[in-house]
């Protein structure tokens, strides 16, 4: 994807300042985005090293077991046929725990593992390969939520805001927290009015 | 807006505290498993680092040859009557492929206008809500091998509309 993505952008591009006699301009910012992208990493350095540091002690202390058994009635909510107790359950908990904090390396494999073993109680209930191959209910619930965002501190904007001199890099929270509200909210009414409509 | 900047302000402190009362109260080493996540915080910087070199190059040419601003005029008539900023419907359609093309965007916006303006805001906002739809579903469907996603894509987007929309309302109520 972002193979052909990126090949156009410069192909596009270039062509295009030909074209528009911004050529001048083109060669300007080849060189010069390189020097930006390197001054935003070091701002990045400082803010991910706090910002990881943190989350490892809160890993260690027990903050997304804890926000797990938090969590778990929303699951409930959300997935009523899955069993309370199960590997799948757990797992998309953690999942979710794990987002809400900006955690991308711990979310993706426990979701990943949630989605294994959604798979698993699929083949269990309905045994052939072929209806397998389909999205079970909990499965589309599942990613709906995942993609609907459900990151608490936008962490990595807030030093890009910083970078690029903002006057209140981390002003963005709250207003982000209730767009993210929404999207989660729409999120969760959409799946359930399809969730009502049937089981394949 | 400024309930919400204050309240934003003590989110970050508030955050620091309970994490770090939470590790002292649970006997960890607080200090050491900091250094160590730092570590790791370095590692992933450096990971993203030739990625972001690449991304903001790419952008940073359409920007330049006047491409991007070509785009957003073509897009203006579609989007105006909504109140919506062109520059953003890039942004948005963008962000459903590629987290690391979008953060090229989102850098080029602040650039331009800043990230405290009207459209840098929107631009933060809807960044932290929403999520690459594309690249997710591939990911987390190949795990349980499933091929038919029915109404995955549906609702991804639907929920996606819902966020960029509350981004553009919240900016311009608060």
């Amino acid at each position: 994807m972002l193979n052909y993505l990126w090949a156009g952008m410069i192909l596009v591009g270039i062509f295009y300042g030909f074209l528009t006699g911004n050529i001048e301009n083109v060669s300007n910012v080849i060189l010069e985005s390189a020097k930006e992208a390197i001054n935003l990493c070091i701002t990045m350095l400082g803010v991910m090293g706090v910002w990881v540091g943190l989350m490892k002690i809160a890993e260690n202390a027990g903050m997304i077991r804890y926000l797990t058994r938090v969590l778990m009635p929303f699951a409930k909510f959300m997935f009523p046929r899955i069993e309370k107790d199960s590997k799948a359950m757990e797992y998309m908990c953690t999942n979710m725990a794990a987002n809400l904090f900006g955690l991308g390396w711990a979310a993706t494999p426990a979701g990943l593992k949630a989605m294994e073993e959604l798979s698993k109680l699929r083949q269990d209930l309905v045994g052939s390969e072929e209806t397998s191959k389909i999205a079970s209910n909990e499965m589309c619930i599942f990613l709906i939520i995942n993609i609907s965002s459900l990151q608490l501190i936008p962490v990595n904007i807030i030093a890009y805001r910083s970078q690029y001199n903002s006057v209140n890099p981390s002003g963005i929270i709250m207003p982000a927290l209730i767009a993210t509200f929404v999207s989660t909210l729409v999120a969760v009414i959409f799946c359930k009015i399809m969730d009502r409509k049937g089981i394949v | 807006m400024h309930i919400l900047v204050m309240v934003s302000n003590m989110v970050i402190p508030a955050v620091v505290f309970s994490i770090v009362l939470m590790g002292i109260l649970d006997k960890q080493d607080v200090y050491s498993d900091f250094i160590k996540g730092a570590q790791e915080g370095f590692q992933t910087v450096r990971k993203i680092m030739p990625t972001l070199v690449g991304l903001m190059m790419g952008v940073g040419i359409l920007r330049a040859s006047g491409f991007l601003d070509m785009l957003a005029e073509l897009v203006t008539p579609l989007v105006v009557r909504i109140g919506f900023p062109a520059e953003l419907l890039t942004l948005a359609i963008v962000k459903l492929f590629s987290s690391s093309a979008a953060t090229g965007v989102v850098l080029d916006i602040f650039k331009e206008y800043g990230p405290d303006s009207y459209i840098g805001m929107i631009a933060s906002i809807m960044m932290s809500c929403t999520e690459t739809i594309f690249y997710t579903m591939s990911v987390y469907f190949l795990a349980a091998k499933v091929t038919k996603t029915r109404w995955t894509l549906i609702g991804a987007l639907l929920s996606t509309l819902a966020g960029v929309a509350a981004s553009v309302l919240v900016v311009n109520f608060f």
